[in-house]
């Protein structure tokens, strides 16, 4: 007895793991910019691990040469004690991706749980953390972040907390989104006929099939961690000077940029855009790799 | 259509209430004692303990909340503490500031970003394409400050395009007679024309910030959803009619585009309310987001609290309007009911 | 059926064909290189004439007509060959001249029709951007017209109509107004692209009549694309026939049908479900097994296996015009109580080894049915009663762990939706085994491969994704996966709706062979009748929640006591005795 198969015909048989590599090598190989930002984000894990230990400078010891532009002996500069900006822009490296991946952890762990439960069960389940996420979703987020890290104090435990509680509703979403689409799917109609129970279905059926889209969201989110921390600094809300972080590094060099010295608001700026910009890419990366429908 | 309105205002009210509840505790829980800080520095502990008892903080906290709810009901936010004034005031004086500068942005952001978009989405795989997406996610990832400090040194600085970054004019001008507070407004239709054009100068750069800003949600929400519906079926029966390109784009495409764009919108203002904050100290701007900050730091909570409170309020608001807006648009709201 | 066709008279010489399309090779740019997806075909259709092509998926069918109309996919352009529509070389007019021509001269419908429709649009506007676009009325009677158009598809209250958007009208209003959309500027070709796939029978009936009435009146030829051969038969003066992106067979539907050459049309014709014949002669001749005899045989005697009792389910109403009225009910929805009726309390019975048939239009309650069946949903009243048990009074969330699920087991519609897309076949399969079975591991992978040999899935797909499957073989894992703990009763909701005519033959005979050997019984829901009457020993009718007739299968479908089962059997399109 023979199929009709479908117009493309399967690939003759190859292990399943086979083909997810091909389909990413395909994708970065149409799209190399996926491949630079790839390339980025090792860049900025190096720098985050062992970047500290190989700096030329202390990052917090001021130097002889004040407010000197960038030079062989000071790549990026020094700031108004003199510090090394190089030095600082590649140690703050560390403190912003892990306020960035622990603020992101977090948040996926308590929102895309909340939005996973909300969507399969629906009832109150679906209220209660609607309700939640609509009274977050109703302030502004940055202000809200603002006004938590204001009342709490000026922590890094602070700062990541405010990020997650400020992404909650996003995450939240997505996921009640995702699960409340598969709630009746065939296969889980299926997975019901073969003897699993409800809990069973959501963690072996729903959640592996929604973990590719949350992974796209985590990676943007990541990004967006990091401009949150950044902005809080900026304002004077975040890590306490003379603590190396882009975003308090800026503020230190804004009133500079009249006056001319633009190499110290600069260089922590291009960082932060730089560090962003690979994530918002890597994001993009991966979703097309999870969903070629949903290309942007 | 009134029904449906009158059922999305019911749903606000429980968000109100929420915001109402979370402000108020987000704020009781600031650190530093305002009484402390008003009875100034030479206060013994007796006189502090006094004045703490006239602004009330030695109630129990539900009591406190019981009067800060009935104050509301009044329109009294209390009064900050640095400056004396009722917090009213003070929000109402500076809100046209913002409220000038974040429209100007968005309007300018509309402006490039929709187009953009749909050429971008029509002419799929063209430079326009690439440079649609390039923008959109460059400028997600610039932090909205760094932007505005680079437009300052780059058009101030170096090329002396713009003025100074010191606020809404310049130190010679004088604001026009109020009568919106907006002031391009106020001065074009006062006939002061060099107040006008001083105001403009100061704006631009403040405004091409938040443009920057919120360009790349707007364009890459408006570009993939007019990928989705230029692949949909109806446009393709569109097509296989015979019909004109522009036809098409216009009439059957754009529109049906439109509909996710409108509700990225609600996101957008969210993002702008609190980039807001960020580009007013960039630029000296005297606006509600600044003078939040500064009674932030001074721990001056009354100021916050009516900040964060008046903040809200206009987004959810904001948000309403965007559901009658879709409403408008998608018939299947209105009469799916 | 249609009228015999008026004899063309022929001009001096042999009259031109009004679409010629001669030696066209079709390829897309695909991430695998480049695909052929049609070579070297050739198709002609006359003035006036009605041309069926016919073919499975993949045949290549469908992107014909695109390339005629050039609206292929970004992807996709004619590599060779041309097409000639009354003398005009379309491959090679620019874009504007073939934008004039589409709608004007040539038009074509779709699959979907509600999709096919701009959402926010009032159907008259759309018919009036038409109108305007190819200048053939003046400005101020635009509405009028529009209105006319309507009045021509039998859309009652076109007045009315007119201001309708289509996700206020039903699948078959929706189809006509795509017809009218297409006709109103009178073009000399029409293309219908399955343009009755969705649709229930009854409506598909009157969708064609309407088509081919239309066309006939207007001279206007027609090139309808299907997979339904009886289809073509019924209502094209030729038939073409497709496969792999070929034309394997091209005459009229007389020849065609009385004495198909090719050897795939043969195959074709011989899978496609009709009247007075067995199971076994949807097969390719040759490939026939013997019919095995039943584990069970039918025992009036005994309690039937299951018995439904007054059976009710009711959803709340969400207001006028809510989404579950719409999704139930294929007409506007009636506006009046609380609830709405999706089942209205029906009572049957399948017996042991019996094979019952439960078929109905969309919408009237079947799918229903089968879900509280099986346990997935709750009824409203009424009893459930199964091997002597109440199953009914048991909420279905709690069913999933009991020992009871074993023994009532379901093959869905769609292949793909009910593989989840994480796990391998084998997974899939032994799902049930794992949780129900209570079976080791290592013998788990063994009844794997025993239960994939028992369908006919070879045993080397099951470590593949269902990406990696084909629609038949993903059908094939979904009925391993029901069968693997030897149920006593399996539910099939339209199996087979979604695979091609001759995956389908095969996969019927499966079916029935596996309930032989294994001894079960089967409730078939399904809307086509000629399936249900090769496969079931008896047929429940529904309509509108309610059971309308019920018997032995050659009662209710040759000789039917009820008017609606007459006026189902008649809407089935067939091929010419």
């Amino acid at each position: 007895m023979t199929d009709t198969a479908v117009h493309a015909t399967p690939a003759a048989a190859k292990p399943a793991g086979n083909s997810m590599l091909r389909h990413a090598r395909y994708v970065v190989a149409e799209n190399p910019v996926t491949g630079l930002s790839f390339g980025l984000f090792l860049l900025i894990a190096l720098c985050a691990v062992i970047g500290p230990y190989l700096v030329p400078y202390d990052p917090l010891a001021s130097g002889p040469a004040p407010l000197s532009p960038p030079s062989w002996q000071h790549w990026f500069g020094t700031d108004q004690t003199g510090r090394d900006i190089f030095s600082r822009v590649v140690v703050a490296t560390r403190l912003d991706v892990i306020i960035a991946l622990f603020s992101v952890a977090l948040v996926f762990a308590m929102g895309g749980l909340a939005g996973i439960a909300a969507g399969y069960f629906g009832g109150w389940t679906d209220r209660i953390v609607s309700r939640v996420a609509d009274t977050i979703m109703a302030f502004p987020l940055f202000v809200l972040a603002m006004g938590i890290v204001a009342a709490l104090g000026n922590t890094v435990t602070n700062i990541i907390l405010a990020t997650a509680i400020i992404n909650f509703p996003l995450y939240a979403r997505v996921a009640r989104a995702e699960a409340n689409v598969r709630r009746d799917a065939g296969f889980v109609q299926a997975a019901r006929l073969s003897g699993n129970g409800e809990f069973r279905i959501l963690l072996t059926q729903i959640l592996p099939n929604i973990m590719p889209i949350m992974m796209v969201q985590i990676s943007l989110t990541m990004g967006y961690a990091i401009l949150n921390a950044a902005g809080l600094s900026f304002i004077g809300l975040g890590v306490k000077p003379p603590t190396p972080e882009w975003g308090i590094m800026v503020a230190e060099g804004a009133a500079n940029i009249i006056s001319g010295e633009w190499w110290i608001a600069l260089f922590p700026g291009a960082a932060l855009m730089i560090a962003v910009f690979c994530f918002n890419l890597l994001g993009d990366g991966l979703r097309d790799l999870v969903d070629p429908q949903r290309r942007t | 259509m009134l029904a449906t309105l009158g059922k999305r205002l019911l749903t606000v009210i429980p968000t109100l209430i929420g915001v109402i509840i979370v402000t108020f505790l987000l704020t009781r829980v600031l650190p530093g004692d305002p009484a402390i800080y008003f009875a100034g520095p030479a206060a013994t502990p007796d006189s502090i303990a006094q004045i703490r008892k006239q602004l009330g903080l030695d109630r129990p906290k539900v009591e406190q909340f019981v009067h800060y709810v009935s104050d509301l009901a009044h329109g009294n936010l209390g009064n900050s503490l640095s400056t004396g004034q009722p917090v009213v005031k003070e929000i109402t004086s500076r809100l046209p500031a913002s409220a000038e500068l974040t429209l100007t942005g968005l309007i300018i952001s509309l402006l490039i970003a929709v187009p953009l978009g749909i050429l971008a989405a029509v002419r799929q795989g063209s430079w326009i394409d690439h440079m649609c997406r390039i923008v959109a996610t460059a400028g997600v990832s610039l932090p909205v400050f760094f932007t505005g400090l680079l437009l300052v040194y780059l058009f101030y600085f170096k090329l002396g395009w713009a003025p100074a970054p010191i606020g809404r004019l310049d130190a010679f001008s004088t604001a026009p007679p109020q009568i919106t507070g907006f002031y391009l407004i106020d001065s074009l239709v006062t006939g002061n024309f060099d107040t006008f054009l001083t105001a403009a100068g100061q704006l631009i750069l403040p405004a091409l910030t938040l443009a920057v800003f919120s360009l790349a949600p707007i364009a890459r929400m408006t570009r993939a959803s007019m990928l989705a519906v230029l692949a949909s079926d109806f446009v393709r029966t569109a097509r296989a009619s015979g019909l004109t390109d522009r036809t098409v784009i216009l009439t059957y495409a754009f529109r049906n585009a439109m509909l996710p764009v409108v509700t990225t919108l609600g996101m957008v203002f969210s993002f702008l309310l609190g980039a807001n904050v960020l580009v007013e100290k960039v630029f000296a701007w005297p606006g509600i987001g600044s003078y939040a900050v500064e009674a932030l730091i001074a721990s001056d909570f009354a100021p916050v609290q009516g900040f964060v409170l008046a903040m809200a309020v206009l987004y959810v608001v904001l948000n309403l309007a965007i559901d009658i807006l879709y409403g408008i648009i998608d018939p299947r709201v209105r009469l799916e009911g | 059926m249609r009228a015999p066709l008026p004899q063309i008279e022929a001009d001096a010489g042999i009259p031109q064909p009004l679409l010629e399309v001669r030696d066209l090779t079709v390829e897309f740019h695909t991430r695998r290189g480049t695909v052929r997806a049609v070579e070297h075909i050739s198709v002609s259709v006359a003035k006036g004439e009605t041309v069926g092509i016919v073919g499975e998926s993949g045949s290549g069918k469908s992107v014909t007509s695109y390339a005629v109309m050039r609206i292929l996919d970004r992807a996709g352009k004619i590599a060779e060959g041309a097409v000639m529509f009354s003398g005009l070389d379309l491959r090679a007019i620019p874009e504007a001249e073939m934008r004039d021509l589409r709608g004007r001269e040539m038009s074509m419908i779709f699959q979907s029709p509600r999709l096919a429709l701009n959402p926010i649009r009032k159907v008259g506007k759309q018919i009036e951007d038409v109108l305007r676009q190819h200048a053939q009325v003046d400005s101020d009677s635009l509405a009028a017209k529009a209105v006319e158009m309507l009045e021509q598809v039998r859309i009652a209250r076109p007045r009315e109509r007119y201001h309708a958007y289509p996700f206020e009208l039903s699948g078959g209003m929706c189809q006509r107004v795509v017809i009218a959309l297409a006709l109103a500027c009178r073009p000399q070709l029409l293309i219908a692209d399955e343009p009755t796939t969705g649709l229930d029978v009854t409506t598909q009936k009157a969708v064609m009549d309407l088509a081919v009435e239309l066309t006939r009146e207007r001279g206007m030829a027609m090139i309808l694309i299907t997979h339904d051969l009886g289809l073509a038969a019924a209502y094209c003066d030729r038939v073409v026939v497709m496969e792999k992106g070929h034309v394997v067979e091209a005459a009229s539907s007389e020849a065609i049908f009385k004495a198909p050459s090719h050897a795939y049309t043969r195959k074709l014709m011989r899978a496609t479900p009709r009247p007075g014949i067995t199971l076994r002669d949807l097969l390719p001749e040759g490939e026939a097994t013997p019919v095995l005899t039943p584990a069970t045989t039918v025992k009036a005697s005994e309690a039937p296996l299951l018995a439904v009792e007054k059976l009710v389910k009711e959803y709340p109403r969400q207001g006028q015009g809510g989404s579950l009225a719409k999704l139930f009910s294929a007409n506007k929805p009636v506006p009046e109580s609380q609830v709405f009726r999706a089942v209205d309390g029906i009572s049957f019975s399948v017996a042991r080894g019996e094979s019952v048939g439960l078929v109905g239009e969309s919408g009237c309650g079947k799918s229903t049915t089968s879900m509280m069946v099986m346990r997935l949903i709750d009824k409203t009243s009424g009893s459930i009663v199964f091997g002597g048990e109440d199953i009914g009074a048991i909420p279905a969330r709690q069913f999933a762990t009991l020992p009871l699920r074993r023994r009532i087991q379901m093959v869905f519609q769609d292949p793909t939706d009910s593989l989840n897309p994480r796990f391998t076949a084998a997974r899939a399969i032994a799902d049930p085994l794992l949780r129900l079975g209570g079976m080791s591991r290592r013998d788990v992978r063994a009844r794997c491969e025993e239960l994939a040999r028992q369908v006919g899935l070879p045993v080397e797909l099951l470590d593949r994704f269902p990406h990696q499957l084909s629609g038949g073989q993903k059908a094939r894992v979904g009925i391993a996966r029901a069968i693997a703990l030897k149920p006593d009763l399996i539910i099939l909701d339209e199996p087979t709706a979604a695979l091609d005519v001759s995956v389908q033959a095969v996969v019927l005979n499966l079916l029935q062979d596996l309930k032989d050997s294994l001894g079960m019984s089967y409730l078939f829901v399904s809307h086509d009748l000629n399936v249900v009457r090769l496969l079931c020993d008896r047929v429940i009718v529904m309509r509108a929640g309610a059971i309308v007739e019920q018997g032995p299968t050659e009662q209710v479908l040759v000789d039917p006591a009820a008017d609606y089962t007459r006026d189902l059997l008649t809407a089935i399109p067939h091929p010419p005795l």
